[in-house]
């Protein structure tokens, strides 16, 4: 049994309107690779240009935050889901609001 | 550049939004906009009788920004606080189309930290609040390419509490 990535609502669109697609992977980082290799939009929308998770992009193995285990080199087992979660960050210009009192 | 995108809400809920930025002003509000992509197709404001798909807002999901270390200039969902909104929407036969969130003393236009921090196929509503009192509101999605947003066309389907002028938006 493999592993299911589940995809969030806003990235849907990139992969055919999916919400998961399953995938035999070892770790975290060969899943998400396998991701973006069969949906390659995805992958700017992931990753950084220096191929980095990007910080809004939160990664859970079943209920585990990958950050507290062993991020993208975390390993997965038959059957684990892994949850790609949102995480929502904006504002105003940092310098103009910075020197605010 | 994307096509151009409607977003239907009603004055109700557009009020709610404004007034919640006045409520934390001078901070950063922030919520999630619960609805669903409608099968209704629109006339694209870029005219030649374009036409493409409407999305409506039905509930708002108010959160309390995370961002204690600088609540004036930015805010923060963190991913429990989407899970919850997800949640509360599935319970009403809805999703979460978006997210809206106040520019304090600012115009209501993103910001590079929005773009940086953006979701594609979200709605990113934004009302500027002047000095405690809410101004424009707009709506904006991100290109696929991630470089810039493009403005959502924003109207108000029922009579809106509050002028629709602060909304750059008609009114049906």
């Amino acid at each position: 049994m493999p592993v299911k990535v589940m995809i969030p609502s806003p990235l849907r669109p990139y992969a055919g309107k999916r919400d998961s697609a399953e995938f035999s992977a070892r770790t975290v980082g060969e899943a998400l690779g396998h991701l973006t290799t069969e949906f390659g939009e995805l992958r700017k929308h992931l990753f950084t240009e220096d191929g980095k998770l990007r910080s809004f992009v939160n990664v859970y193995v079943n209920d585990e935050d990958i950050r507290y285990l062993a991020k993208e080199n975390t390993p997965t087992k038959d059957g684990d889901t892994i949850s790609i979660i949102p995480s929502i960050a904006g504002g105003i210009p940092s310098i103009e609001g910075g020197i605010r009192t | 550049m994307a096509e151009a995108n409607a977003l239907w809400i009603s004055g109700h809920l557009a009020e709610k939004i404004r007034a919640h930025g006045a409520e934390t002003y001078p901070y950063e509000c922030c919520g999630a906009l619960l609805g669903r992509d409608s099968n209704a197709v629109v006339e694209s404001d870029r005219g030649k009788g374009a036409l493409t798909p409407a999305r409506e807002i039905l509930q708002l999901f108010p959160l309390v920004n995370r961002r204690n270390d600088s609540p004036r200039n930015r805010f923060s969902v963190t991913p429990e606080d989407v899970l919850a909104a997800e949640k509360a929407a599935r319970e009403q036969g809805l999703e979460v189309v978006g997210w809206y969130h106040s520019h304090p003393d600012h115009p209501a236009r993103p910001s590079e930290y929005d773009r940086d921090h953006a979701w594609p196929w979200y709605s990113y509503i934004i009302v500027s609040v002047q000095n405690g009192a809410p101004q424009d509101t707009t709506s904006w999605r991100l290109n696929d390419d991630r470089a810039e947003f493009s403005p959502e066309g924003i109207e108000i389907r029922h009579r809106a509490a509050v002028p629709a002028s602060g909304f750059g938006a008609t009114e049906k």
